[in-house]
């Protein structure tokens, strides 16, 4: 199955691998938060309803929440980003990645927005 | 007026600047009838003289502490100041300065405060500590909050020996807040069985120590029964100068540590204003409240500091803040700072060993009546009738006896109950005052 | 180093003197205080005496000294200059009133002691109380709030004592409606609470729209609002009576945020407009001292409908046998240990008998006459989004706009007035204007330094407008822009020596 990537209105990307979401916060989210000094993570095997608050990414001034893509359970969460919370700038959409989700509904997936349609949403915002 | 530099010509050369007929004219928003048009029923200005002379006679119908043989403690101390803690606090940059917001010129402030933080660490035993709170009362009733958000439960158990003042504020939280706080009833010679009450829902136990009837003990297996059911341990310390000859809570197990630390550089002033100490565990530095002071680096590459960790507070997750606090006890903490600086190592044990001597020298005296097997500088004493009305009768023939527990604990049965507290300012003849008074 | 100096082999310039911490100062066998040595005999410390080394350093007086009176030459006081943090209100403060709390019929006293030998103690909590009802018009007032923050917790918490007393029908009675200009402590203490807070938008002129408040109130529920008034836009709430009204009308409470009460201090009584509970900070309004952040304190006052359900202590009696009553049966419960900030009510106190009913409306006067001055005096310079929506109270509110395309922040524009020797203003607050300067003189400023302060800022502009480096200042401060990132990333919050 080829990799796909979904985007939300909040900023977030989640990527689709061997039926398994990635999760993280999107490149333009990353600018404009500034520093990324520290992210809160969810538990693993935490069951999380879809815009329900998944992680928290904090800069030195603003604190926003990540919410989930999708309705599902927390596989993994990425661990290096205690250490190095600046992967979340330096590598927003691939080595800063928050977590990983078992989903519980594919059909979520069509209610967000593909890169394209992100990219336009983004732009309108600036 | 001394105090407001506008006069009467810079005011209507402003008013012409801003093209207003007159200061009230700037009140035009304010809504009909409720402007006043005359100035409000109290007294009119009064010189510097004349305020002083009112307030010294206000002052003057007061029993200050000094005037004789004094044994009042249960939270608040009559400890020596050094005298150039009180200069040094009034320097106007300190003083009349805000919180270090704009951190280039507010490095004053932050190093003490930074010092401060590392002082309650070494005190307390413990790994991080925030840059005070309002009072150890307040301090206690953020660490059971804080244990809540830490462990995801609501019920804190609470022993019956902490403070009635430090409970209460506690369960005006819990009311509120919807959790639950369980105290047990005052055990005064100690011996309360705290690990059997820890279950599955519960998210920390409370202790004080030492304890309100001056009880010490020592909680490392109550810290593990807690740990064991997923509890933390709070430890509450009202009287911080024991810490300079006792075991550090740290060392005992406890994950947080809220603690009052007005004996240190503050006078007792009528019990406020105090400063609150938090101390707890690296691993739950985000989920602390209040202020946090760090260190970092400036553009040139020099050692400097920050508030930091700011997320966690009010004026950025309002809602969502780890608390709703925005005040420290700026300049209490300063005051603490810079006694215990004077003091150092050396200085604060030798000065605990003088409270803990003099202590011993009036329960020697006292002998059987006193009700605590093991104490710092404050017991407990029985007496033979109602202790309320023997220390107002004492207060009349001057000697200040102590706290009758009756005072703190009303209709508990503990009327014949006195609280004693024997600092380095006590001497020789007070003691001797007090234990013969008490014969 | 950068700007204008020379390196020093120290790091010292002229007056300005590096200052390690103690910790890095510490000389074994050094003494501050002389205790003697207690003769060794029994402990009854039960086995728990503190085996081995606390790890505090040793200095003598001396260095001690030195030690503070550096650190404090670092910093920036009212004592220094103008201080225009606005919502802050750093005003002189009287030396009179530290000299008085210090007295030992003040400062000496136990809160415990009989209540036969504090009479005078209580006497002045008594006068603190009158002054406070007389100048709001309002009869109820806890004096225990250790600061403004801990008062707003004691207005919320009176508020859903009063609604739990008013029947299960208010179980649900949760939201409370702030404003998105309000200080961040509002919503922080209505959350606390278990309240939902409902965001009210600001309106364009500065202020809360009435027809869309009465919309809110009216979609039920409603526990209360929360208002500052004067508001964080420094304008004056002109609706004020019908917000009350209509919060009223929907069964809630009118929590007012007092921070700004200095703006209408002698001059409008807040139980006139509909106010049920107000917190006053008595190190705003009142002048005791900031003290680099606290102790602040801040009694509630309360309207007749709210008063019954303040907290305890409470002072009960005549003068000569007052007394605390501890246990009241509507009290909601107790906010900190003993009776509350005294030190603070006798600076609070010294101050208001300084001003007099006189005195104090000339405060509000002449704080507001001076945001004025300044706004008139700088709004050609810097965008004043709500300049023309009514007089200004005793704050003057600018945005950034004037500053596009310089490439120059407000948060540039604070760091240069470092540079200038003024404390910067209040910035990037409230959120409802982008780049928020919020400037607040205060009335213990002269016209010629208000004038000076004006200069300063219109150089300012213009240097932002010439392209001067204003991005990179402070330039001549004793620490330069601090890596705020590296502090929070890899927090370092107590000294620790080498190998530690």
């Amino acid at each position: 199955m080829a990799v796909r990537t979904y985007y939300t209105r909040e900023h977030e990307w989640v990527r689709i691998e061997e039926g398994v979401a990635i999760c993280g916060i999107t490149d333009y989210a990353q600018t404009q938060l500034g520093d990324v000094v520290y992210v809160e993570l969810p538990e693993v095997g935490a069951e999380i309803a879809r815009d329900g608050e998944a992680a928290v990414v904090e800069s030195t001034k603003a604190a926003s929440d990540v919410y989930a893509p999708v309705t599902g359970t927390i596989l993994a969460v990425n661990d290096r980003l205690e250490e190095s919370p600046d992967l979340v700038n330096e590598s927003a959409e691939d080595q800063g990645w928050f977590f990983r989700m078992q989903i519980d509904d594919e059909g979520e997936l069509d209610e967000l927005m593909d890169e394209e349609g992100y990219q336009a949403f983004v732009e309108e915002l600036d | 007026m001394r105090y407001l530099p506008i006069t009467d010509a810079d005011r209507s050369g402003m008013l012409q600047a801003i093209g207003a007929p007159s200061v009230e004219a700037l009140f035009a928003d304010v809504p009909e009838g409720a402007l006043l048009a005359e100035p409000v029923d109290l007294p009119r200005h009064a010189g510097e003289f004349e305020v002083e002379r009112r307030l010294s006679r206000l002052a003057a119908r007061n029993r200050a502490a000094g005037a004789g043989p004094f044994f009042c403690g249960a939270g608040s101390y009559r400890h020596h100041i050094p005298a150039a803690v009180d200069y040094l606090i009034q320097r106007g940059e300190f003083l009349t300065s805000y919180t270090p917001y704009q951190p280039e010129i507010a490095q004053g402030t932050l190093q003490y405060l930074f010092e401060f933080q590392t002082q309650v660490c070494l005190l307390t035993g413990m790994e991080v500590a925030n840059a005070s709170m309002y009072d150890g009362a307040t301090a206690a009733a953020e660490a059971v909050t804080m244990a809540n958000r830490v462990t995801r439960r609501s019920k804190a158990v609470v022993s019956g020996n902490l403070h009635p003042h430090y409970r209460d504020t506690a369960a005006t939280l819990a009311r509120f807040q919807g959790f639950a706080l369980e105290a047990g009833p005052p055990m005064p010679a100690g011996g309360e069985d705290l690990a059997s009450r820890i279950d599955d829902e519960t998210s920390c136990v409370v202790v004080q120590y030492p304890d309100l009837f001056g009880n010490i003990s020592d909680f490392s297996a109550l810290a593990e029964a807690a740990h064991a059911k997923g509890a933390l341990l709070v430890v509450v310390v009202t009287e911080i100068v024991a810490l300079g000859a006792l075991r550090p809570p740290g060392e005992m197990g406890a994950d947080i540590v809220a603690a009052e630390g007005q004996s240190l550089g503050n006078a007792m002033g009528f019990g406020g204003p105090h400063l609150g100490l938090f101390a707890a565990r690296t691993r739950h530095m985000r989920q602390m409240p209040g202020r946090l002071c760090g260190e970092t680096v400036d553009a040139d590459g020099r050692r400097g500091y920050v508030l930091t960790l700011a997320t966690r507070e009010q004026h950025i997750r309002r809602e969502r803040a780890t608390s709703n606090i925005c005040t420290n006890s700026g300049l209490c903490s300063l005051a603490f700072t810079i006694h215990l600086t004077l003091l150092g190592e050396t200085g604060l044990k030798r000065l605990a060993a003088l409270n803990h001597a003099g202590a011993v020298s009036l329960a020697d005296r006292l002998g059987a009546r006193v009700v605590t097997p093991a104490f710092f500088n404050e017991f407990t004493v029985r007496l033979a009738g109602d202790a309320a009305g023997a220390v107002e009768q004492l207060a009349g023939e001057g000697i200040l006896a102590g706290v009758p527990v009756s005072r703190l604990h009303p209709g508990a049965g503990l009327d014949d109950l006195l609280l004693v507290a024997v600092t380095e300012t006590t001497d020789e003849e007070d003691l001797a005052a007090l234990a013969e008074a008490l014969s | 180093m950068s700007g204008d100096f020379h390196d020093t082999v120290s790091g010292d310039l002229g007056l300005r003197i590096e200052e390690p911490p103690i910790f890095e100062q510490d000389s074994p066998g050094a003494l501050g205080v002389d205790w003697p040595e207690t003769e060794a005999g029994a402990d009854r410390l039960g086995g728990l005496a503190r085996s081995g080394a606390i790890g505090l350093p040793s200095l003598a007086e001396p260095t001690v000294v030195r030690h503070y009176t550096r650190l404090s030459q670092k910093n920036y006081g009212i004592d220094t200059g103008l201080f225009p943090l606005g919502s802050c209100t750093m005003k002189h403060n009287p030396r009179l009133n530290e000299r008085v709390a210090r007295l030992p019929g003040f400062a000496d006293i136990h809160p415990l002691q009989p209540e036969s030998t504090v009479q005078g103690a209580l006497a002045l909590c008594r006068e603190l109380q009158r002054w406070l009802t007389v100048l709001t018009g309002m009869p109820g007032v806890a004096l225990t709030p250790g600061a403004g923050a801990h008062g707003e917790l004691c207005g919320m918490m009176a508020i859903r004592a009063a609604l739990d007393a008013g029947g299960a029908a208010n179980a649900d009675r949760k939201r409370v409606l702030v404003p998105d200009s309000a200080h961040g402590t509002n919503p922080a203490t209505a959350a606390a609470l278990g309240f939902e807070v409902v965001s009210i938008p600001e309106d364009g002129r500065g202020r809360v729209d009435p027809g869309r408040f009465e919309a809110l109130a009216g979609e039920g529920g409603v526990a209360a609002v929360m208002l500052t008034n004067p508001n964080t836009c420094g304008v004056f709430e002109n609706d004020i009576r019908r917000i009350a009204d209509a919060v009223h009308e929907a069964g809630g409470y009118f929590y007012c945020d007092g921070a700004n009460f200095n703006a209408i201090v002698g001059r409008v009584r807040p139980g006139d407009l509909g106010v049920d509970a107000m917190h006053i900070n008595l190190h705003k309004t009142f002048s005791t001292p900031h003290g680099g952040g606290g102790p602040g304190s801040g009694p509630v006052v309360f309207s007749e409908a709210l008063a019954p359900f303040a907290p305890v202590p409470r002072i009960v009696g005549e003068d000569g046998a007052l007394r605390l009553e501890e246990a009241n049966g509507q009290a909601f419960g107790r906010m900190k240990a003993f009776h509350g900030q005294m030190g603070m009510f006798v600076r609070a106190l010294a101050y208001m008998m300084s001003h007099g009913a006189d005195g104090l409306r000339q405060v509000s006067g002449d704080a507001v006459l001076n945001a004025n001055y300044l706004l008139r005096k700088l709004e050609d310079v810097y965008s004043a989004p709500f300049a023309h929506a009514g007089p200004a109270m005793h704050e003057a509110l600018f945005d950034d706009r004037a500053l596009k395309d310089t490439g120059v922040s407000t948060l540039d524009i604070a760091k240069a007035m470092i540079d200038e020797g003024l404390h910067p203003m209040t910035v990037y607050f409230p959120l409802v204007v982008h780049g928020a300067m919020l400037v607040e003189p205060t009335e213990t400023e002269t016209r010629a330094s208000l004038d000076r302060f004006v200069a300063i800022m219109r150089g300012l502009a213009e240097r932002a407008h010439d392209g001067a480096p204003l991005t990179e200042a402070p330039f001549h401060a004793p620490r330069r822009r601090l890596d705020e990132t590296q502090a929070a990333r890899k927090p370092v919050l107590r000294w620790r020596g080498a190998g530690e």
